[in-house]
């Protein structure tokens, strides 16, 4: 099933893109000004997934495209998704490795060895 | 090589030939998500080690100059879009001129990087072992602070040396803070220049490819039958402009509100 001709962007909705991508802009600075914790971070991150879709759907005419294109599209994202949870989960679960000073406070092991270890 | 826009032999139609070719420049951007993606992975983690030496290190960039290339990087994707649109409505003349504004804003935002990096080389800030975190509250005359911008910035690595030692009662445990408040520092600063550097190599490829575009289009290749190189070049400029959208919130704004 081929898509007849190409969907045209008109250059009123670039203009609108290129606004709202401005704004954003301007609001992420304003926002990274006012002290709100952890939640800066978020903040910061939803403005700049939201410019990131305005860019993808209308500059690089993700809107139009046809839904095999729009699959691989969505598929980047997923493998991306994959990499950062797993990874984090991975990182935020595990205990930090003492630091040589931690060690030193640390009373010597007094039970033996476990079989099977080596020094 | 044909460069003329006929159907070739494994194609049906001329639109399934266009989409193959859409289809697989977003085959290869995925290729690059995931490559800056594991760039992005390696910040991630070490600003959740890190938080007080990336803030400190963050509010040692320029915000106005880093600002500035956000929006001249918008605005050229903006010109980018505007040339595609030229070439699918056939206005031929149209499709290098605004290629060259493309090619224009993009140089700009390259001259712009290089003025912030040379700043931070002489402000102590390569990693390496000229690099002191401290040197411009040290020589605040040298950076051209003064003021309430010298004593934030005192403040600021005051209590980075404070987050990270594990005494701040004696002036070992100082010592041994600022030791590791430069080396946490260093590793920002190893992202930073990575991580823009890597961008910055995006842009330089962009604007070669830019460049053959020009020359192509003041030939008036480019029309409503044929614009696939525009369309495609189009869509990498996009991506690249994409990965900026997230390295200035995340490079530039990790502490402002203390600065």
């Amino acid at each position: 099933m081929a898509e007849h001709s190409e969907h045209i962007v008109s250059p009123k909705i670039y203009a609108v893109v290129l606004t709202a991508l401005l704004v954003g802009t301007v609001l992420t600075v304003q926002a990274a000004k006012i002290d709100l914790g952890r939640w800066n971070i978020v903040l910061a991150l939803t403005i700049a997934v939201t410019k990131m879709t305005l860019v993808i759907l209308f500059f690089m005419h993700g809107k139009y495209s046809s839904r095999r294109t729009k699959l691989i599209i969505a598929s980047g994202f997923f493998w991306l998704a994959i990499m950062l949870v797993l990874t984090l989960a991975d990182y935020t679960t595990r205990h930090p490795e003492p630091s040589r000073s931690q060690l030193q406070q640390t009373p010597a092991r007094t039970s033996p060895v476990p079989s099977g270890f080596s020094a | 090589m044909h460069r003329t826009g006929e159907l070739y032999g494994q194609f049906q139609t001329l639109d399934q030939q266009k989409e193959s070719a859409t289809l697989g420049m977003w085959v290869f951007l995925i290729t690059e998500i995931l490559f800056f993606g594991g760039v992005f992975m390696a910040y991630t983690i070490n600003r959740h080690a890190y938080p007080t030496a990336f803030g400190v290190g963050g509010n040692m960039l320029d915000l106005a100059l880093g600002f500035g290339n956000t929006v001249v990087l918008i605005a050229s994707s903006f010109t980018m879009a505007m040339s595609v649109w030229s070439a699918q409505t056939s206005r031929k003349k149209a499709v290098p001129v605004w290629l060259v504004a493309t090619l224009a804003l993009g140089s700009v935002f390259l001259g712009i990087k290089v003025v912030e990096y040379k700043q931070k080389f002489d402000h102590h800030l390569i990693p390496g072992h000229g690099f002191d975190i401290t040197y411009c509250s040290n020589n605040p005359s040298a950076c051209g602070l003064s003021g309430k911008a010298l004593e934030d910035e005192k403040k600021e690595i005051e209590e980075g040396i404070r987050a990270e030692t594990d005494d701040p009662n004696t002036p070992e445990g100082l010592a041994r803070g600022l030791i590791a408040l430069n080396a946490h520092a260093q590793l920002y600063f190893s992202l930073y220049f990575g991580m823009t550097g890597l961008h910055a190599l995006h842009m330089i490829i962009g604007a070669g490819l830019l460049l053959w575009l020009i020359f192509e289009g003041f030939k008036g290749r480019f029309d409503a039958n044929y614009n696939t190189p525009v369309e495609n070049i189009g869509l990498y400029w996009h991506f690249v402009d994409i990965v900026w959208i997230f390295l200035f919130p995340l490079l530039y704004l990790i502490n402002r509100h203390l600065a």
